[in-house]
């Protein structure tokens, strides 16, 4: 049939969405711009995870997706919260400064 | 038809925007591009009959998750003099990582990939909230409960992380 509607198109957005998250993730230095990458990733794999569960019928992977949502809310909350420590005590947001973390 | 032309549009918006994401300079545009394709991935959502997580996913994603990170960007005061920017051959090895990255993932799914299938499911009911809260308070509740410990601990980690050089300073 036509690429539009079925659903393979989803998971070729999902894809892309996903590799462009990583490149993003490789190329910017920003911490902040860093972690946005990463909450791209994420998504990209809910939306593989909803396609897939649309397509067998099971409602078991959109709770899984749920969870995976839950988790990211944390994972953002605290790693906002150590950027913020940091960026007090090096004044820089630059993830090749963050090396020096452990002192 | 006329849904094959929504689902094209609202695929290539998405990819664009998620494109401008990593592409533009300004952190602060970046989390607003970041916010329209998470309403484009809800929008898809939608089309795929998850009504549940399509909400979820707008309060969470684009309500709350990204209010925070506007938040913090406002906060350290960022501007375009300090962004850090990485060498060139840095990015051309991470476009060129990336690239082969969804290449390996495009040949491993494309035989997997379920063509022409229609996104009109056979069983329409499963992304109601209805059956979705059958199964969270049935099948997966004990994990559901976890998750009460996980975001006291997260709520926890996140005030002292961001309390304690305070105090070291007075």
């Amino acid at each position: 049939m036509s690429i539009g509607t079925s659903l393979d198109f989803f998971l070729f957005v999902a894809i892309a969405l996903f590799a462009i998250g990583a490149i993003g993730a490789m190329t910017r230095k920003n911490m902040i711009v860093l972690l946005m990458c990463i909450e791209l990733m994420l998504n990209a794999v809910n939306l593989m995870l909803v396609t897939f569960s649309t397509y067998y019928g099971n409602g078991d992977a959109q709770i899984f997706v749920f969870f995976t949502m839950v988790v990211a809310a944390a994972e953002a909350t605290v790693g906002l919260s150590i950027i913020i420590m940091a960026y007090r005590n090096l004044k820089s947001i630059d993830i090749d400064m963050y090396n020096q973390l452990k002192n | 038809m006329s849904l094959q032309i929504i689902s094209i549009i609202l695929g290539s918006l998405t990819l664009a925007t998620a494109l401008l994401v990593v592409l533009s300079k300004h952190p602060v545009r970046s989390v607003i591009y970041l916010v329209v394709t998470f309403f484009l991935i809800t929008s898809m959502y939608i089309m795929m009959n998850a009504q549940f997580l399509a909400i979820v996913n707008m309060i969470v994603y684009a309500g709350a998750i990204m209010v925070l990170f506007l938040f913090v960007l406002m906060l350290l005061n960022l501007n375009k003099e300090i962004e850090p920017v990485n060498t060139r051959t840095a990015q051309f090895t991470a476009l060129i990582a990336g690239g082969s990255l969804l290449l390996i993932l495009i040949t491993a799914l494309k035989d997997t990939l379920i063509l022409g299938e229609s996104f009109r499911q056979k069983n329409e009911q499963i992304g109601l909230v209805k059956e979705l809260g059958n199964l969270l308070f049935t099948k997966y509740v004990v994990a559901f409960e976890i998750t009460s410990i996980l975001f006291i601990a997260a709520m926890v980690g996140a005030i002292l992380l961001a309390k304690r050089e305070k105090q070291i300073i007075e």
